[in-house]
């Protein structure tokens, strides 16, 4: 039978997003235009659907037929992929509405920006919780393109004191995401400080480290959740720091510290903190950094510490080769270099890298908690968006 | 909304708003159809759903605005019946329309039904014009 409720799949409009001081303003034209993305979005998870009949009607019959048996793992299936049109069609739009989100984005952010590099300027001024060091080179795997097609990166400023990179980011993870992280973009945040306050209710983290921050979305909940904590934020970006420190300033939160550091030599001493925290960062590091970075971020967690990293799922061998590769769509086309890479590795593994012990190892999913009665609470899924769902794998790790 | 740039604040911060938002990401861009010309007019297709998505909203909120002023009920417009007159300029007008969105192929049309001196390549020309 159709389903002819659309009521419940339609997301979230624009003007739901929450109008924090730093948050670029937006005409009605460029709100609408961020309307037009949001439910273009929302269409093509529909579009995505129509992927794996593609798929199990003829890119794998003519593999089969072809070489006599099946796929054997994701990359032949990604290859078997690259000729098929209904897997083409739906991967132009799906790349050219990234660019075309970037666009609305920057072109909101570009002319305002004196006004916006100001209005952080204010916000930041005098503050010693935010540190900048203008020594700090965004490593290569951060900056060899620009992940996720953001033009500049986390990191490239335009002008002096700029923040356009971090407006930019802000003003379209709603329409990404469309509306499934909340009016604060902040649902992964939420999700992960919800499920530590529910599963661990004697933990009392004084130290919090937040590593590979941005714009520091998803670590304000935890320090809001933990409010006599001291919170450090780190991030290679400069831009993004300035604009993350700002809004966190107009959110009122003051125990966030946004340092610009290399994660990769933080000189904290051994055991310093109680829970390190990464979000959507491991998929954007190296083969070698994130061996070095686990290894760090083991030495830093104090004994009887908490490690958390929030990530898309891991591809286990559970997981059918069609979604691994549909999974996979971001690392080659939505400029993600590692995402195959780390997605392919086994967690523990991951987590071993950093002393962490398998009778240690925990994994939960967190889905985007938004704020209770909230209008933007995440439109029903028709099919899902792989790569975009509001709902994370978290795994981690007490320190023994 | 007062727009907030000024065109000395662009060129002191050497932005320029229009073209930089279009900036290409960094990193070679992959192109998924068979024909990349095909894909770029995909492209721009989108670019104009957008674009006329957003003129929609645009009169959306100028009806609802009106009706909530009283100055018209959006009833009105859906049994608007025009005129003979209204008909006619209508009419018209999408015949005008039409005729401006599908110029290619009128050309296209006309190049197969004209007389061959109507189609002479212009290359040709050009070597015949610079015979010495």
């Amino acid at each position: 039978m159709k389903d002819s409720d659309y009521s419940a799949q339609l997301p979230p409009t624009y003007d739901k997003v929450h109008r924090h001081e730093m948050f670029p303003e937006t005409t009605h034209d460029e709100t609408a235009r961020f309307n037009f993305i949001t439910n273009l979005n929302q269409h093509l998870s529909t579009v995505s659907a129509g992927n794996r009949l593609a798929y199990e009607k003829r890119v794998r019959p003519d593999f089969q037929k072809e070489n006599g048996r099946d796929f054997n793992n994701r990359h032949e299936v990604n290859q078997a992929f690259k000729s098929d049109p209904y897997w083409q069609t739906w991967s132009a739009l799906r790349r050219n509405t990234m660019e075309m989100r970037h666009q609305a984005g920057r072109s909101v952010v570009l002319r305002q920006i004196n006004t916006l590099n100001k209005k952080a300027e204010q916000l930041n001024a005098g503050k010693s919780t935010l540190q900048l060091n203008p020594e700090i080179k965004s490593p290569r795997y951060a900056s060899a393109v620009d992940i996720h097609c953001q033009p500049g990166g986390y990191h490239t400023e335009i002008c002096e004191g700029d923040v356009s990179v971090g407006a930019n980011y802000d003003s379209g993870i709603f329409v990404t995401t469309t509306g499934g992280v909340g009016p604060m973009i902040d649902g992964g945040g939420r999700a992960v400080a919800k499920a530590v306050q529910d599963k661990f209710p004697d933990f009392k983290p004084k130290r919090i480290l937040d590593v590979g921050c941005t714009i520091g979305h998803n670590v304000l909940p935890i320090a809001q959740a933990y409010p006599d904590a001291e919170v450090i934020a780190v991030d290679a970006g400069a831009p993004v720091l300035r604009y993350g420190h700002a809004r966190a300033q107009s959110f009122g939160v003051n125990n966030v510290t946004f340092l610009q550091a290399d994660v990769e030599n933080l000189d904290y001493e051994d055991g310093y903190f109680d829970w390190i925290q990464t979000t959507m960062f491991l998929h954007e590091l190296s083969s070698k950094s994130i061996r070095h970075i686990m290894s760090e971020l083991g030495r830093m967690l104090k004994p009887g510490g908490l490690l958390l990293q929030v990530e898309q799922p891991q591809y286990t061998p559970d997981m059918d080769l069609f979604e691994q590769a549909i999974r996979d769509w971001d690392c080659l086309y939505n400029n993600e270099p590692f995402w195959s890479k780390m997605h392919g590795m086994d967690a523990k593994k991951i987590m071993r890298m950093g002393g962490f012990k398998n009778e240690n190892y925990m994994e939960f999913k967190a889905a985007a908690e938004t704020i209770d009665g909230d209008v933007t609470k995440p439109a029903k899924a028709v099919s899902e968006d792989h790569g975009r769902e509001a709902l994370w794998t978290v795994f981690g790790a007490w320190k023994s | 909304m007062d727009r907030i740039w000024s065109v000395e604040i662009m060129k002191k911060l050497n932005v320029d708003y229009i073209a930089d938002a279009g900036k290409k990401a960094k990193g070679k861009r992959p192109w998924f159809l068979d024909n990349p010309e095909v894909e770029k007019v995909l492209s721009i297709t989108m670019a104009v759903a957008g674009e006329l998505a957003v003129a929609r909203e645009r009169l959306d909120t100028l009806e609802r605005i009106l009706e909530s002023k009283g100055i018209m009920s959006r009833n009105e417009i859906e049994s608007f019946l025009p005129s003979e007159q209204d008909a006619q300029e209508r009419q018209l007008w999408h015949a005008e329309y039409l005729a401006r969105i599908m110029r290619i192929i009128q050309q296209d049309r006309e190049s197969l039904e004209t007389a061959p001196d109507m189609n002479e390549a212009v290359e040709d020309l050009a070597k015949e014009f610079t015979k010495e």
